[in-house]
């Protein structure tokens, strides 16, 4: 067995658009479930929007924080890691100590807890079972 | 708020004086018990809007930031059993329930009110923000700004601005920037991120002519008065004084740094009697706590700076030898070429031209001070001064094609006539 990461990519689109698209949340309930039955789910989280992103870099043993994910550009996805961290100032404290912050950017973006993605889902009018929460993070 | 409209309504004078002077420490608190900006913001915003009502029928409570605050705290319990999307409702109600059963609350004590309105500055200066942000959301938090004012002030549309603010609240709750003032190790970094906040309120206020200048002016007062509080809340810190100082000794020529038909005057050209004279000596007394705290930093240079060319009662009598070597502090902290040229100049003044022009010289190879007209000015006149009249003379060339300003250029052209 071999590990791979599947990044989704989506373009943000507008609330109501948004809306129609948590509609998946059933789908993606059963999803999750058959993917962790049949054994192949090591980790599932969805992120928040982009506009809760902040860019970490280190140059010079100087850090440097900004507001907003990285650009787009030549670099690649190198990887990734999620840390259970207080607060974001703890996040970039621990993207600060990473040896690769010296050349790369690292993007910390928040994980939407799966209780809220549930509320969020609910919110546009899906039906989601409370023990959903489980199976979608 | 309307109430600053009508100043005559008893009621209406009561709300307005509240909203100012205890809004920002009724929210400071309130956000911190909440643990959620906007929730506590529109609380307190209900608070006020219920004052105007309740005030004139019942009358103006003896202390009206206590009533505001226990007011703006039911409408946040009220706001968070509406509001079902929030994931830890229950444990925020829970507190601020247990808070409101103090139906007279005593009002929280100095020390709990000081760390709130630090906690709430780092949350607003945070790094990870935007600066437009940082600027707008710290303005809006802790000044009493209108976003209107605020939009206003920085020539944006108000919706733009709505939109700018809305979202730095947003992110404070989803990316979790904490509500805090900053460990130690980090404490030096982010409060010289906090003092730049600052000083970008000032200068917004102060650099520009043009705009609505009352609303500018309010941009200086407040970030003067926003100054003052980082010196009450962190006493010990020297730059904080430093940049109180710098604001007060700039803020007081505000009233001889345009002329009557609104056209920039330098300082050496100033009516001097147009100073404001309690300002120069609240700066002086800043400046001075500020220099016995012995830890030298940028701001306390610049004040140190604007107070030596503002005591000598002109350009002659200045002590440029003195100034010459503050600049050079400057550079050593901060080595930058437009304040390498500042030194040039001083140096020109204290000790020569041909002195002011060996420091001037290696500038003229900068890319970044190319078209930085100054730089061809300030060459023009050192070389003038040292009889090079044809060296000068193209000097003031490149500065007047660089010059969009027509009362600059016409200064230019008149020093460049002159040199015969």
């Amino acid at each position: 067995m071999s590990q791979y990461m599947l990044l989704v990519y989506e373009e943000e689109v507008e609330a109501a658009e948004q809306a129609e698209r948590e509609k998946v949340t059933l789908a993606l309930v059963e999803l999750h479930r058959s993917l962790r039955d049949a054994g192949l789910l090591v980790g599932v989280r969805r992120l928040r929007s982009t506009e809760s992103a902040t860019s970490v870099r280190v140059r010079d043993g100087h850090t440097e924080i900004v507001d907003g994910p990285f650009a787009v550009t030549k670099e690649r996805l190198a990887g990734y890691y999620v840390l259970e961290c207080a607060d974001l100032d703890e996040a970039i404290k621990q993207a600060e100590r990473m040896p690769m912050a010296d050349w790369a950017t690292i993007e910390v973006r928040p994980v939407m807890p799966a209780a809220e993605w549930v509320n969020t889902a609910r919110q546009a009018g899906v039906d989601v079972p409370d023990k959903a929460v489980e199976d979608l993070a | 708020m309307s109430s600053r409209a009508q100043p005559a309504d008893p009621v209406a004078a009561a709300v307005a004086h509240a909203f100012r002077d205890e809004r920002a420490i009724v929210l400071a608190t309130l956000i911190r018990q909440a643990g959620d900006f906007q929730l506590a913001e529109d609380a307190v915003q209900d608070a006020f809007e219920a004052a105007v009502t309740q005030w004139r029928r019942d009358g103006i409570p003896a202390n009206p930031g206590a009533w505001i605050t226990t007011i703006a705290r039911r409408r946040a319990i009220d706001r968070l059993r509406r509001n079902r999307s929030i994931t830890d409702r229950a444990e925020r109600l829970a507190e601020l329930t247990r808070l409101g059963t103090d139906e007279e609350p005593s009002m929280d004590d100095e020390s709990t009110i000081v760390d709130d309105r630090l906690r709430l500055i780092f949350t607003c200066c945070h790094p990870a923000l935007d600066m437009s942000a940082r600027v707008a959301l710290t303005l809006r938090a802790l000044g009493g700004l209108t976003t209107g004012e605020i939009a206003r002030a920085f020539l944006v549309a108000e919706p733009t601005m709505g939109k700018r603010i809305v979202r730095a609240k947003r992110k404070i709750a989803d990316a979790g920037i904490p509500y805090r003032v900053p460990a130690d190790e980090e404490l030096p970094d982010r409060l010289r991120g906090v003092l730049r906040v600052v000083y970008l309120i000032f200068n917004e206020g102060y650099a520009a002519v043009e705009g609505d200048s009352l609303v500018r002016e309010e941009l200086c007062d407040e970030a003067i008065r926003l100054g003052d509080l980082l010196c009450r809340l962190m006493p010990d810190d020297a730059e904080a004084w430093g940049l109180s100082a710098l604001m007060l000794l700039h803020d007081a020529r505000r009233a001889a740094r345009v002329d009557a038909g609104g056209r920039y005057v330098a300082l050496e050209a100033q009516d001097r009697s147009l100073w404001n004279q309690d300002r120069i000596r609240d700066g002086l007394a800043k400046l001075d706590r500020a220099v016995r705290l012995r830890r030298p930093g940028e701001y306390q240079l610049q004040a140190a700076i604007t107070a030596l060319q503002m005591q000598a009662p002109d350009e002659q009598s200045t002590d440029w030898a003195q100034i010459a070597e503050l600049y050079g502090a400057l550079v050593a902290l901060n080595p930058s070429p437009v304040v390498e040229l500042n030194r040039a100049v001083a140096v020109g003044l204290a000790s020569g031209p041909e002195a002011g022009l060996e420091v001037l010289e290696p500038l003229l190879g900068e890319p970044g001070l190319e078209r930085y007209q100054p730089l061809h000015a300030a060459h023009a006149e050192l070389l003038s001064r040292a009889g090079d009249a044809a060296g000068a003379a193209g000097a003031y060339d490149r500065a007047i094609a660089l010059t969009a300003n027509a009362v600059e250029r016409a200064e230019l052209e008149r020093r460049m006539g002159a040199l015969g």
